[in-house]
């Protein structure tokens, strides 16, 4: 697939989610909203293989992935939206995305879809050979012991899946590499996956990469494993308090701000370098959300493609309008629809 | 008293419980940053940033309490419970009777629960009747911040596990993290009446295995807890103007769960409505209704409970859960003609 034609789904993918944004800002979407902004580049390497009859299995910041996927842009807003012509019904909200069709469901509970994906994976094995199963999961998953089941069972009934670890360093609010012992590629290998490892703002790598373990599972081979490196743009969801604090410690995080201040300064409880360090930990937390790359910076796998496409001499702009386009005919349609929320 | 919603005040007696007692250790996803107070007084040593392992912290915090200390566990929602529900069901809650009274868990596990805000199915159930069921476990859950307050208190005393679910909606931190984010364009239908729960003292121990009188009435009474108390308080306001006189029960405590409290009230009203915002079927709505026959009392009976998987739109939530028009109906209902709230077939 041309450079063009990854750069044109995620851009779709980079447009739904900020218009998903908007709204929910507006009020207009109920909950917590968890933004895939940072994983585009890996949804469309990714997905862009996927073919009728392969599983999709995916997590809360399952849109992105959908999106790519084909599932209408207009059902997944109105379903957010709550509206009764949503994707399903207004019953299940942006964690619980499920689409038959496509073969395709999401899940709030983190880790599961690594055993949902190696159901798709077994199915497609007994009934649909050559197709196989994609789960995509974050790398803070990668600690559930469902996560961890799955790298045995997936590698024991030598299934057609493909674990994609979309790996944003933060699991939730806690530096990932701060609750995990070794390397999560490793992990797998010892279970007799192959794996894979990739920089997951980079589309073309992405798409090539797994393109190739794609086609060993196609082949009959065993389960892969995708490791792809990215950045989370908009915080564990919108509104994370971790972000609230940092970018806005006197207004939105000041409460917290407080809590720590004087927890440190009350008299009982540990000594001073107990103290101290529970509160360097802490700073350390902030420092490096404060530092962790924004939308539209060099670290933006969009910018990334972006680039790529400059230095072939072509031009963004027209699919940007294109995709524009798109999205506020999938917005404007989704809030004319009967009912829900808004 | 100091001004704490129910969250803070359950934060306050943690914080207490910690600065007395060196045993207890906090763990949960998140600990630092939800629990910067205490990770900042305590250190990293008693407050301890588990990773997404519900499965394996929870059962290590078995284990731990086997030993020695005194776990809080926290965890993001009672809905996660399912992923470590093994630890729980199968090791916590059974090691007394296996170990021949012997050997207790003296462990906490908090967790906060129920909708009202929209996060969909998996991020909204109640979860308690489920976790009730269970022989070992106390089940406590608080409706006023005195309550949590006394009740936190207690199960830090306590020489066996308990269970505390903390109502989101009626916890402020929990509703800004999780509803409203940071935003001004959402409302939530939060309680707003000021009822303690007649507790004079904030800070005072509440007991397990005794329900509170919210109000007291002569036609119908109504069992609740959570932020099914305040619908049914709500609820009653509205029906003692148009003549029908509630009697609103807070259990509270779920095990062990006050059956004087449920047949002395019923005794005296003939009527028992159950508002509960757990599932229908099998659970806490049927379990009142069934102590009050061992009792041998007939009672006209009802329940407003939750029927189905909660949907996430907010007007489908609300009118899934038990809301002050069910409630008022099916009290109406009772008193009318002893019938209640008409049954229908429970959805999937």
């Amino acid at each position: 697939m041309e450079l063009a034609q990854l750069y044109q789904q995620m851009a779709r993918a980079r447009a739904f989610e900020l218009a998903a944004k908007d709204l929910w800002e507006q009020g207009l979407i109920a909950g917590e909203m968890h933004l895939g902004t940072g994983e585009e580049a890996v949804a469309a390497g990714v997905v862009t293989h996927l073919e009728d009859g392969d599983g999709l299995s995916l997590t809360h910041r399952c849109t992105p992935a959908l999106a790519v996927r084909g599932v209408p842009l207009a059902a997944m807003l109105s379903e957010m939206l709550g509206k009764p012509g949503g994707l399903c019904g207004g019953r299940g909200g942006h964690m619980h995305l499920f689409s038959r069709p496509h073969l395709a469901a999401s899940s709030g509970i983190v880790g599961a879809s690594l055993p949902t994906g190696a159901g798709f994976a077994l199915a497609a094995k007994r009934l649909r050979r050559g197709k196989l199963a994609v789960a995509l999961t974050g790398e803070g998953a990668m600690n559930q012991g469902m996560a961890l089941e799955t790298l045995n069972l997936a590698a024991a009934w030598s299934l057609p899946l493909l674990v994609v670890c979309i790996d944003n360093g933060w699991a939730i609010t806690t530096r990932s590499d701060t609750v995990t012992a070794g390397k999560l590629g490793e992990r797998a290998r010892a279970f007799g996956w192959k794996v894979k490892t990739v920089d997951g703002r980079d589309v073309e790598s992405v798409y090539a990469v797994a393109g190739t373990l794609l086609g060993r599972l196609r082949a009959g081979k065993g389960p892969a494993f995708l490791h792809a490196t990215c950045p989370r743009l908009d915080g564990h969801f919108l509104g994370d308090p971790l972000l609230q604090t940092v970018h806005d410690p006197l207004g939105k995080g000041r409460a917290r701000v407080q809590r720590v201040v004087s927890g440190a300064a009350t008299r009982g409880g540990g000594s001073i370098g107990t103290r101290a360090l529970g509160v360097a930990h802490l700073m350390t937390s902030m420092t490096q959300a404060r530092l962790a790359p924004q939308r539209d910076s060099r670290g933006d796998p969009l910018q990334v493609a972006r680039k790529a496409l400059g230095k072939r001499r072509q031009d963004h702009a027209a699919i940007d309008t294109q995709v524009q386009e798109e999205i506020r005919a999938a917005v404007d349609a989704a809030l004319a629809g009967e009912g829900g929320d808004a | 008293m100091p001004e704490m919603d129910l969250g803070k005040a359950l934060d306050r007696a943690i914080d207490d419980a910690m600065a007395r007692d060196d045993a207890i250790v906090l763990i949960g996803e998140d600990a630092p940053m939800l629990r910067g107070g205490l990770f900042a007084r305590y250190g990293p040593e008693r407050v301890l940033a588990a990773p997404i392992s519900e499965g394996a912290f929870l059962g290590a915090a078995a284990g731990a309490a086997m030993a020695g200390l005194r776990p809080i566990v926290e965890l993001y929602m009672v809905d996660f419970v399912a992923v470590a529900f093994d630890a729980l069901l199968n090791h916590i809650a059974k090691l007394e009777t296996f170990s021949g009274g012997d050997w207790r868990c003296p462990l906490l596990l908090r967790a906060p629960c129920g909708g009202w805000y929209g996060d969909g199915g998996q991020h909204s159930q109640a979860l308690w009747g489920t976790l009730a069921s269970i022989p070992g476990l106390t089940v406590v859950v608080p409706s006023t911040p005195a309550d949590a307050y006394g009740l936190t208190a207690t199960a830090l005393e306590h020489e066996g596990p308990v269970v505390l679910l903390e109502p989101k909606l009626l916890a402020a931190d929990w509703l800004n993290a999780l509803g409203r984010c940071g935003r001004d364009s959402v409302r939530f239908d939060v309680p707003q009446d000021d009822d303690d729960g007649g507790n004079d003292d904030p800070l005072a121990r509440v007991p397990f295995g005794r329900a509170a009188l919210r109000r007291e009435g002569s036609d119908v009474t109504i069992c609740s807890l959570a932020v099914g108390v305040h619908r049914s308080l709500e609820a009653a306001r509205v029906l003692s103007e148009e003549g029908v006189s509630c009697e609103v029960l807070d259990l509270r405590s779920l095990r062990p769960l006050d059956r004087e409290a449920v047949v002395a009230s019923v005794r005296k009203t003939g009527r028992l409505l159950v508002v509960d915002e757990d599932y229908r079927e099998c659970g806490l709505s049927g379990e009142v209704a069934a102590l009050t026959l061992e009792a041998g009392l007939r009672p006209r009976f009802a329940r407003v409970c939750v029927e189905g998987t909660l949907p996430y739109a907010r007007h489908l939530e609300e009118a899934a859960l038990p809301n002050v028009g069910r409630i008022r109906a099916a009290a109406a209902a009772l008193v009318a003609d002893g019938s209640g709230e008409t049954a229908p077939a429970p959805r999937a």
